[in-house]
């Protein structure tokens, strides 16, 4: 078979395809951001309605940066660059197509329900239980069609990048799968089997390792095939990319609990993150130094070539982000980074600059190859370079700044040992102006993005008649009718099909086994655990319905992105907030509601610190309590009737994983909590409140805030 | 804490997964040439 016609069998409409995704959903991606950042620079962006309220946009844009952009950036990278390092087409049409479309609408469905508060409460793993569902699907079928065509490879050597990629499915699988272990309680509500410092270690294991095997790994893959191909030179040291896949893959899933330093968990599993984490500074910098390497004679290519620019940028970036992480883990350091606007900075720092730019290199390089043309303007990519470039330091030197100013403020104590700034809202006055600095940043970035559409626009309508628009429908190279598609699927004959069916059971007899096992016993434990040492020393009182009511209006709302429930073992968060929280806080709490940025001051004792009608105040309007507050209103929570038709079936749930509610306490619960309501509604009234206030969202949301560190009690 | 017996295990069945993978790709040859794959991978023309 000569080179032409090995190259015809290419599918290259899907990796078209994924392109032309992964630009739109840039474009949300970072339109949610700049409005996500507006809304911290002014309480009015938030507009008064709760669909557009900071939390619930916010998750929209994470999942939209993560799923969105980057989910479809690795996918038309990963399709592109397989197919040439295999010298095969990918294994099935249909699936691929089937993971396109499947994962698009699981994008669509994450834009409709986030903004209707349908959420998980967990970081980055929003998304209700039915969507969960459909990602492990989708997700699986896109790891079968690598496998497979791993198999039918016509190139004996699996080069570098496609072990990347082969890594990036296997964990992506495994945590998706092991955080997603939820009991359904509606169509689109859940509660994880796991509670308070179970589910912040699984949460956690999960959430780092997004970012390591979802914005690392696959994006390792994709630098070290396009930089050289770019440059047209061999990676510097194609031993040490290998050296690098397998450390990185060996110390990753270990450095999960950095993100709970100086919280209740035990201090030997914090210590272990911490270890982790600053062994994972050596192979990451070795990749990093690998890539620009690469380049190593050819910087006056770089100097020529946007493609090489972004890409060179990207590694760069990518080496800062993973200097920043190790430092930010060490504990000491992690006591004035953590809850800050330091960690906005550093993801920011890999998601724009790591992510954000290796995507738009990879689609400079891309679009004119796959359409067979040239770039329209080069310099229009050197403009958008630059002001990317340029808006990410705006970016970050704004939230550092911010980041360390805050924590430094928070933390002060003074020589007689009081708080310096005794009032949370004295630090956030402080860097409001940086927040619109952020925001100035993150607009240039998106000029920058938008002079990428234009570009590309343009580069498309130069593509030869025969190569016309998105698809390519009609191209004759890349138009492969039905008979050719099962063809090239059943096209090695019986035998060979038959040689890879063990495989293939082998593969998923091992994850039916592991799901399978991991169903049966993750609940097991979570509910055993609850006898365990940790909670003997005290006693924990379960919610009440109403409180348990409100709890999940506070997981609607996203309370938890702003405000903390974790008061840590240092003097000024106990200073400021109280003792510092042990484990049994958050005994039964699905999920734990700790939260990773103090935007807001930390809840976790905030019960009885105010009276009711301070809080339904403080609801309606935030500046009557704290003339300088930037928090939304929460004006619907005073209109909207509080459903209580599921909270049965919610408390069943909950007794079900163990939380020690009575068989009456659950089959009364709408008593119970309509009574709860009316009384405090009616104490509101007395008091000067507004009236009729006992069948409203905000009464039960009041009475879980009251709740928050009533709770527990030392035996 | 009960559910680290679920998550450490899990960890190092991982771990173990890919010292398998790593040992079937040293034995099916994966390791044996370093060099030529980086200069391979370029001789493709794909445009």
């Amino acid at each position: 078979m000569n080179e032409e016609s090995i190259k015809e069998q290419y599918d290259d409409k899907v990796v078209k395809y994924f392109l032309v995704a992964t630009i739109v959903w840039a474009g949300v991606a970072l339109l949610l951001g700049i409005y996500a950042a507006l809304e911290l620079a002014s309480y009015k962006f938030n507009l008064g309605l709760q669909w557009f309220t900071f939390g619930r946009i916010r998750p929209l844009h994470t999942n939209a940066a993560i799923f969105a952009f980057a989910g479809n950036t690795i996918f038309a990278g990963i399709y592109h660059s397989m197919q040439r390092l295999l010298k095969t087409r990918m294994w099935s049409d249909a699936v691929s197509w089937f993971h396109f479309w499947g994962w698009q609408l699981i994008i669509v469905s994450a834009a409709i329900t986030l903004p209707l508060g349908f959420t998980q409460g967990k970081e980055y793993h929003e998304l209700e239980w039915p969507i969960d569902i459909a990602i492990a699907v989708v997700w699986v079928a896109f790891g079968l069609n690598m496998i497979q065509t791993i198999r039918r490879r016509k190139e004996p050597h699996i080069y570098v990048a496609i072990w990347f990629y082969l890594a990036t499915f296997v964990t992506v699988a495994l945590l998706h799968i092991v955080n997603s272990i939820e009991i359904p309680v509606g169509y689109l509500k859940s509660y994880p089997v796991y509670a308070g410092v179970q589910d912040a270690l699984v949460q956690w294991w999960y959430g780092h390792n997004a970012v390591a095997f979802f914005l690392t790994t696959p994006f390792l893959g994709l630098m070290y095939y396009y930089i050289p191909k770019a440059v047209n030179k061999p990676v510097y040291s194609y031993r040490l990319s290998v050296v690098h896949f397998w450390s990185l893959v060996f110390i990753y899933i270990w450095a999960g609990p950095h993100h709970l330093l100086n919280t209740a968990l035990p201090e030997w599993a914090q210590t272990l993150g911490m270890v982790f984490s600053v062994m994972l500074w050596i192979p990451s910098w070795g990749g990093m130094i690998n890539g620009l390497m690469t380049l190593r004679g050819a910087w006056d290519k770089v100097k020529a070539d946007p493609v090489l620019k972004f890409l060179a940028t990207a590694t760069i970036f990518y080496g800062m982000a993973t200097f920043e992480g190790p430092l930010m883990s060490i504990k000491s350091v992690s006591e004035l980074a953590h809850y800050t606007d330091w960690v906005i900075a550093h993801v920011h720092g890999g998601a724009l600059g790591w992510n954000g730019f290796l995507s738009f290199g990879m689609i400079y390089y891309l679009v004119p190859k796959l359409w067979k043309t040239n770039l329209y303007s080069k310099s229009l990519a050197e403009t958008h370079f630059w002001l990317g470039t340029v808006g990410i330091v705006i970016y970050m030197l704004s939230m550092w700044t911010a980041g360390i100013s805050q924590g430094m403020m928070l933390n002060a104590v003074d020589a007689s040992g009081h708080l310096v700034y005794p009032d949370f809202v004295q630090t956030v006055t402080r860097i409001v102006p940086l927040y619109w600095v952020r925001a100035f940043g993150g607009v240039m970035y998106f000029i920058g993005y938008l002079l990428l559409v234009y570009n590309v626009i343009k580069t498309i309508k130069l593509a030869p008649k025969a190569a016309p628009a998105v698809a390519g429908s009609s191209n004759p190279v890349l138009n492969v009718s039905v008979g050719d598609l099962v063809k090239s699927s059943h096209g090695e004959g019986p035998h060979r099909v038959l040689e890879g069916m063990p495989i293939i059971l082998t593969v998923l007899a091992v994850v039916a086994v592991l799901v399978g096992s991991v169903i049966e016993i993750v609940p097991m434990i979570a509910a055993t655990d609850q006898s365990s040492v940790e909670y003997a020393n005290f006693k924990v009182k379960p919610l009440t319905s109403l409180q348990l009511a409100g709890r999940d209006l506070y997981i609607r709302e996203g309370c938890y992105l702003c405000h903390s429930q974790m008061i840590r073992t240092m003097v000024s968060d106990v200073l400021r907030y109280g003792p510092a929280n042990e484990m049994a806080d958050s005994r039964y709490d699905h999920p734990f509601q700790w939260g990773s940025k103090r935007t807001g001051p930390d809840l976790a004792r905030v019960g009885g610190k105010y009276p009711d009608l301070w809080h339904f105040r403080h609801m309606l309007n935030p500046r009557d309590i704290v003339t300088q507050s930037i928090m939304p209103e929460y004006k619907w929570l005073l209109e909207q009737k509080l459903d209580l038709s599921s909270i049965e079936r919610r408390m069943s749930a909950l007794q079900g994983l163990g939380v020690p509610y009575t068989d009456l306490e659950v089959s009364g619960s709408v008593e119970d909590a309509k009574k709860e309501a009316a009384a405090l509604a009616a104490a509101v009234e007395k008091d000067g409140g507004p009236q009729g206030m006992a069948d409203k969202e905000i009464t039960a949301l009041v009475a879980y805030l009251q709740s928050l560190g009533k709770q527990t009690e030392k035996k | 804490m009960g559910i680290l017996i679920v998550l450490v295990p899990l960890a190092l069945l991982l771990g173990f997964f890919f010292v398998g993978v790593f040992l079937w790709g040293v034995k099916s040859g994966q390791c044996d040439d370093l060099e030529s794959p980086k200069h391979r991978m370029l001789l493709e023309k794909d445009d």
